[in-house]
């Protein structure tokens, strides 16, 4: 079945170009993602230093955590970018294949994720002690809302590989979901330099 | 199990909140009862609540436009009444709460549930007509934001009967609308509101830039698209924008209010200046959201009704866009007073005032698109020609306002009132009024009556005069707005005069629904056989009024800015193919408002903190769109034979209306371009000039 799409392998790869109709539509939505997270941003930075007397992100943070964290969506890209080329080769099994793996390492990300905001709470630093641990959880949590969001989608779309096989509506739905995970681990980079980084760099003196 | 919900919530102390509530629940029972007794809920069903046509899906928007046009304009009218009367030191009839809950519903409506649902049914309607399309990029999601948008209108509508709505004025301010000022469910219903709202017309916006880059008939390059087209499309790129930040700062305040978090409290760390820049971070380009497009639909008018072409359309585009750009730099304008050191608030005043050369440019071009026209003094006219005057004379007390310095004595004040209704008003409402009348035929196969519509033009013009002018007076004599008793006798004149004026703007209204209704009766007389009732220019005057649901028989080519015009001219409109095609459209689906009534389901349980129900409504969106994702066979084939059929019964239409006889006549005229061989390709004009 793999070696033998039941579509023409053209009218796949056509599909799960970036700049057909639906994609470009897709693009357009991604921009309007783009605002949302950096109103998100803006929420952070401006808040960042208001600790209300509570725990300040040198309390709160482990740079060793958050690095298997980065380095598991950083792959889950890399498994998503093999999953593509499959979609071009036509190899329907690689690709859930791929998907898998890529779904596993989102689930380690965010399994990640929540355990930690589980002990940071346990630690008394909730998203109502103060403001920056509310733009804190605000930032961290949408991305991870995304990031759960986008699994739901994965396990979607394997789903429908399963049964109706690498037809050109799924390639094209793969190629939207691709940008949508990329721009998952875009995002990601940049809370990792907006939060992490610079709130364990400053640790010492706040 | 009910969260916050108990019986409490049904009890209104308020003999006028009774009173609106049994009006309601009354009208609502009489129209399910006339539905059931005529049988007409399979025709809904089948012809409305499951359709993805775009122009069906515009004329509901615009149903919902003006049932909260009657809603927003009672609040209003009931503000008026209660400063009218009260007098200096009274009680009036009103009671505070009941006086912020108007002037906060009222906002709301007229920002959320009437301006934008107009004018995104006038885009429904007109867009993928004028772009030669078939219908938009995404019928499906199209139909969700319509849907969306009457979920959204139907939880303002519910917090009349259920609890109450916001007391914290259309912006919302923090730390007002926070749970410590606003413990009710007012806030809530108003957040719920807009986010519904908001979200659906960001998915709008999506689908309009999509659509008008991507599904353009062939020939039909940028510059060659009508101006309506254009400001929609800036437009679009706007919503993509902003509304983003509203939905952000609505959800943040929403977490604030219902787990204690302290994105906007004044205490813990929190920051209510975030709230109120994050707010205007989408307020400013929503005030140009609103107002681009009607200037699109004033060029429309201006063109047909002058009968030439628009003058100085590229001024006109880079005008839109710079508009558009500008609309994102002057949002602190919005709040001078409240601590930005001078440099800043200088800074803003500039690029507030910078707006004004690009609209001034618009204002110029259409005043030269009508100099040595032929103008035909149709209603739509009369609007443009409001419109000119009027909101010339609110642009200048914008920039007045510009002005930080100035900005300190008048903010918050009646003037600054009057300043956005003088903008909004003839810039918004008047545009939509145009589109309302000139699209109408398009749509429903017959003209609006002209005489009621004269009395609704003159009843808004005159009314907005008398009820605003005075609110300018009041303002320099110093009377802060939202006031719902005060102490200083001098200003109830003013107001009394102001409240006359909405008595007229009242006659307005009432005109356009008798003119509505009368067009309707003399629907015969009215009809408009050749689906070209004005000798328009664009695209969508070459099909059949009301269109097929496939609108264009035959894809069309565009070789020039005045599509339809240059097809009339060069006696290429109306041209038929050897040979129909099948045409392959979108099926009817019932997504939509099982989406749309989940999120209505959604805001009310998470307004009332019934969380149960909150979260089966979340399941059972992903679980619908998931279930609608495994399904392929999303079209349906309109045999050419049909299509074939339905354009021999136009023709014989058009022969009975003797159009090819006279469609030799049709010349152009103008100061652009000269009669003789005007249609030229600009690509062969531009070779065909010697090489330097």
């Amino acid at each position: 079945m793999a070696s033998s799409p039941s579509y023409d392998l053209n009218r796949v790869r056509a599909a799960a170009r970036a700049d057909t109709e639906v994609n470009f539509g897709f693009w357009a939505y991604l921009m309007s993602d783009v605002v949302l997270f950096s109103m998100l941003f803006l929420a952070y930075v401006n808040l960042s230093q208001r600790f209300a007397g509570g725990p300040t992100p040198a309390d709160i943070f482990s740079l060793h955590g958050v690095f298997l964290e980065t380095m598991a969506l950083l792959a889950s890209s890399l498994t998503f970018g093999l999953a593509m080329v499959s979609l071009h080769q036509g190899r329907k099994n690689h690709i859930i294949g791929w998907l898998l793996a890529t779904a596993v390492l989102g689930i380690y990300f965010l399994w990640h994720e929540v355990s930690e905001f589980v002990h940071i709470i346990h630690e008394g630093a909730s998203f109502t002690r103060s403001g920056f641990l509310s733009a804190y959880f605000g930032l961290v949590g949408t991305h991870g809302a995304h990031v759960f969001f986008g699994l739901i989608w994965i396990a979607t779309m394997v789903a429908q590989l399963a049964i109706k096989g690498l037809t050109p509506p799924i390639a094209s739905r793969l190629a939207r979901l691709s940008l949508f995970w990329h721009f998952l681990d875009l995002v990601w980079i940049c809370v990792f330099s907006t939060v992490y980084l610079p709130g364990i760099l400053a640790g010492g003196s706040s | 199990m009910f969260g916050k919900l108990t019986l409490d919530a049904l009890y209104h102390y308020n003999p006028i909140i009774v009173f609106a509530n049994v009006l309601m629940i009354g009208t609502g029972i009489l129209v399910v009862g006339l539905l059931t007794y005529y049988r007409k809920w399979g025709y809904l069903y089948r012809e409305w609540f499951t359709t993805v046509d775009h122009k069906k899906i515009g004329v509901i928007y615009i149903f919902i436009a003006l049932i909260f046009l009657l809603r927003g304009f009672i609040d209003a009218a009931m503000v008026r009444g209660q400063q009218a009367t009260v007098g200096a030191g009274g009680e009036g009839y009103l009671s505070a709460a009941h006086f912020a809950e108007l002037f906060t519903g009222h906002g709301t409506m007229m920002i959320f549930f009437m301006a934008m649902p107009f004018l995104v049914g006038l885009m429904n309607i007109a867009i993928p007509l004028q772009i030669g399309a078939r219908d938009v990029s995404f019928p499906l999601l199209n139909a969700v934001s319509v849907w969306l948008t009457a979920a959204a209108g139907a939880l303002v509508m519910i917090s009349l009967l259920i609890g109450s709505f916001s007391e914290a004025g259309w912006s919302g301010y923090t730390p007002f609308s926070g749970l410590e000022h606003s413990p009710g469910p007012g806030v809530d219903y108003w957040i719920w509101a807009l986010q519904i709202s908001g979200i659906s017309t960001t998915l709008t916006g999506v689908n309009f830039v999509t659509t008008i880059l991507k599904k353009r008939a062939p020939g039909m390059t940028l510059m060659r698209m009508p101006m309506f087209t254009w400001t929609v499309l800036c437009t679009s790129i706007l919503i993509v924008v902003s509304f983003p930040a509203l939905t952000a700062a609505l959800a943040l305040l929403a977490l604030d209010r219902s787990v204690g978090t302290h994105f906007f409290t004044s205490i813990m760390g929190g920051d209510q200046m975030m709230y109120i820049n994050m707010f205007w971070l989408w307020g400013h380009p929503e005030v140009y959201i609103l107002v681009l497009p009607a200037f699109g639909i004033f060029s429309e008018v201006v063109t047909t009704y002058c009968n030439k072409r628009l003058f100085g359309y590229t001024s006109m585009v880079w005008a839109t866009m710079a508009i558009a750009f500008l609309s994102f730099g002057v949002w602190v304008h919005h709040f001078y007073t409240m601590g930005q050191d001078p440099l800043r608030n200088s800074i803003f005043g500039i690029a507030t005032m910078v707006i004004a050369i690009p609209t001034g440019v618009k204002i110029y071009d259409w005043i030269w698109t009508m100099f040595r026209g032929r103008i035909e003094y149709k209603l739509p006219m009369l609007w443009t020609l409001g419109f000119l005057i009027t909101f010339v004379m609110g642009g200048m007390s914008g920039v007045l306002l510009a002005i930080p310095g100035a900005d300190y004595k008048m903010h918050n004040s009646l003037f600054l009132v009057a300043h956005f209704h003088n903008v909004l008003i003839p810039g918004t409402m008047f545009g939509l009024l145009a589109g309302f009348y000139y699209w109408w035929p398009k749509v429903f196969g017959f003209r609006l009556d002209e005489k009621w519509g004269r009395h609704s033009f003159w009843g808004w013009l005159v009314g907005f005069y008398v009820a605003f002018v005075p609110l300018y007076m009041l303002g320099i004599m110093g009377m802060p707005r939202r006031m719902v008793t005060y102490d200083n006798p001098t200003w109830q004149f003013w107001l009394v005069i102001a409240a006359i004026g909405a008595i007229i703007v009242a006659y307005g209204i009432f005109a356009m629904f008798m003119q509505i209704y009368v067009s309707w009766r003399d629907r015969e007389k009215n009809a408009d056989l050749t689906g070209d009732p004005w000798g328009g220019r664009t695209l969508e005057w070459a099909i059949p009024s009301p269109p097929p649901e496939y609108n264009f028989a035959v894809v069309p080519e565009v070789r020039d800015r005045d599509a339809f015009m240059e097809m009339k001219v060069n006696n290429r409109a109306y041209e038929r193919p050897a040979k129909y095609e099948d045409i392959h459209m979108p099926k009817s689906t019932p997504l939509p408002i099982v989406v749309a009534a989940l999120s209505f389901f959604f805001g009310f349980a998470y307004v009332w903190h019934i969380w149960w129900l909150a979260g089966l409504c979340v399941l059972g969106t992903v679980a619908a769109v998931i279930a609608r994702s495994f399904n392929d066979e999303t079209e349906f084939v309109i045999p050419a034979s049909e299509v074939q059929a339905d354009e021999d019964a136009f023709h014989a239409r058009l022969k009975q209306a003797d159009v090819f006889t006279h469609i030799d006549g049709i010349q152009e005229f103008g100061d652009e371009r000269t009669p003789a061989g005007a249609f030229v390709e600009p690509t062969t004009r531009a070779t065909s000039g010697a090489p330097s």
